[in-house]
């Protein structure tokens, strides 16, 4: 395979980006939706009867934990179709979810403990959602180090498939397990608004993760065309130096 | 608003982190586009 | 399968017995972190009885990490791995094997563990034995499974050292969860609440064991 690095035509010719026409307009909606859940969470909705205005952060905090957990799902679906069918495709696609996966997992740590200051008194308590979380973080960190490890594309990829295979197995069974441990001494779990939780306050949760999960298709195209393009360029990258050595030694490519 | 601070920034902390990683996945899009040729970027 | 499985886990056997690694290093190693617990918490108070379930368990998974990374150190030098594969062993009977073999030398070091707890804290492990062995048991397959698939994941890469309890520890956080539990409910002479976490960690073992047998294959591929 002889492929040229890009030469000053096709800069030119092609824009060089990850965006495409479908996920520009997806882009424009969900940036729209974002600012519109930010007025709906912070202006137009009520405080909680119970928690105060500290349940606005339920408005972000809900959809993060929401997609977190989807991403994750995402590349356990990824990693078992790997294994099965061996195509770059859904090897990519677990790669990119589960780096998106970290990023929400994060944020909902990050939002989970600014609630429980004002909530609880303070930022950490040992809540069986709020533990689950932290240790589906590090689970999928070492998913990324697995993933960072340098091999070849397959054995990366087969790697990594097993990896996320194992951690997702793990997630029901550290959730049954905390839960059965923190339930002996159990307070307002994080998630829990007030009983009657409806009209604009519903609307708004709701529409808070109908949003994300738009926001986290967005991030999955491009993390996932990032991923091709990384991969692309690795294989690319070895198949020229190949021709080179080649070229050197006076054989025929 | 009670507690504005920890409202305040959990918003801020939400933006300013997806903010910062579609910023910085967007740039790591683009500079590897400069380095793929343009026939094996499928989705243009 | 069995006696391909009967076969590795001997050879892994023979192979600790004549190193005499698990006994002359793994096990002081053990005994260090019982006593760095006693340094840490001041017996004098009674604290160290009342966390002994959770020191011990801790204590477990340390010694499990060098004991799983013993048990593929034998395989990456001098390609000990590839010859297991060009013998034709089932890849499902190389996974049972070694984790046969891993679950005798960690029962053991859990007896010992044990005897120091018991000894060194003073905590009674005694009243409901039954619960205790059973616990231990399944516990101990429930470590050793997970242990077996990310410690062939890391062999042979070379941040294994610091790759593996990353990958290893916080899987295994619901056995340290439910052994504890269970051994706190021996002391408390409410067995009933431990057989309940023993459910779990039964659950944990039979799950990471399946997957282990269903995942070794593909794992031990060219590497």
């Amino acid at each position: 395979m002889t492929t040229a690095l890009s030469t000053p035509e096709n800069r030119t010719a092609v824009p060089a980006h990850t965006g495409s026409r479908f996920s520009r307009v997806l882009g424009a909606v969900v940036a729209l939706g974002l600012g519109l859940v930010a007025v709906l969470g912070l202006l137009i909705s009520p405080a909680d009867e119970v928690q105060g205005d500290a349940a606005r952060i339920m408005y972000v905090h809900v959809p993060s934990a929401i997609v977190a957990y989807l991403a994750f799902g995402v590349t356990a679906l990824g990693s078992a179709l790997y294994l099965w069918r061996r195509s770059d495709f859904w090897d990519a696609t677990a790669a990119a979810s589960a780096e998106i996966g970290v990023v929400f997992t994060s944020l909902t740590l990050v939002t989970g403990m600014l609630w429980g200051k004002p909530t609880w008194g303070t930022y950490w308590e040992w809540d069986p959602r709020l533990t689950t979380t932290a240790l589906l973080l590090i689970l999928f960190l070492g998913y990324l180090a697995v993933r960072g490890i340098a091999a070849e594309r397959k054995v990366r990829a087969r790697r990594s498939a097993i990896a996320g295979l194992v951690a997702f197995v793990d997630v029901p069974l550290v959730h049954y397990s905390v839960d059965w441990w923190r339930s002996l001494h159990q307070k307002a779990t994080i998630t829990r608004l007030s009983p009657t939780i409806s009209g604009i306050m519903l609307f708004t949760l709701m529409s808070g993760i109908f949003v994300f999960i738009g926001l986290y298709l967005w991030l999955l195209i491009h993390r996932f065309r990032v991923q091709y393009l990384e991969d692309e360029l690795a294989e690319g990258g070895l198949a020229e130096a190949i021709a080179e050595r080649r070229r050197e030694a006076g054989v025929a490519v | 608003m009670d507690d504005a601070a920890f409202v305040i920034g959990a918003y801020l902390a939400v933006s300013v982190g997806l903010g910062a990683y579609v910023v910085r996945l967007l740039t790591r899009g683009r500079k590897l586009s400069r380095q793929v040729p343009e026939g094996r970027r499928r989705w243009m | 399968m069995w006696r391909d499985a009967r076969l590795v886990a001997g050879k892994d056997l023979r192979v600790e017995w004549r190193s005499r690694v698990a006994l002359n290093q793994i096990v002081p190693f053990a005994i260090v972190v019982l006593l760095l617990f006693a340094f840490a918490l001041d017996p004098d108070r009674g604290f160290l009885r009342r966390a002994a379930p959770g020191l011990y368990w801790v204590a477990v998974l340390l010694s499990a990490l060098v004991v799983i990374q013993r048990s593929f150190a034998a395989e990456t030098v001098d390609g000990g791995r590839d010859g297991l594969r060009v013998i034709g062993l089932d890849p499902a009977a190389i996974f049972l094997g070694k984790a046969l073999a891993a679950s005798a030398v960690l029962l053991l070091l859990e007896v010992v563990l044990a005897a120091g707890v018991m000894l060194l804290y003073g905590a009674d492990f005694g009243s409901a034995f039954i619960l205790v062995v059973v616990t231990c048991l399944l516990a101990t397959a429930g470590v050793v499974a997970p242990g077996m698939i990310y410690g062939a994941l890391a062999s042979g890469v070379r941040v294994r050292e610091t790759l593996l309890p990353l990958l290893f520890l916080p899987a295994v956080a619901p056995v340290m969860i439910g052994a504890t539990r269970s051994f706190e409910a021996a002391i408390n002479h409410s067995p009933a609440e431990g057989w309940r976490w023993c459910g779990l960690l039964g659950v944990f073992a039979v799950a990471y064991t399946a997957l282990g047998l269903a995942v070794f294959e593909p794992l031990l591929e060219d590497s």
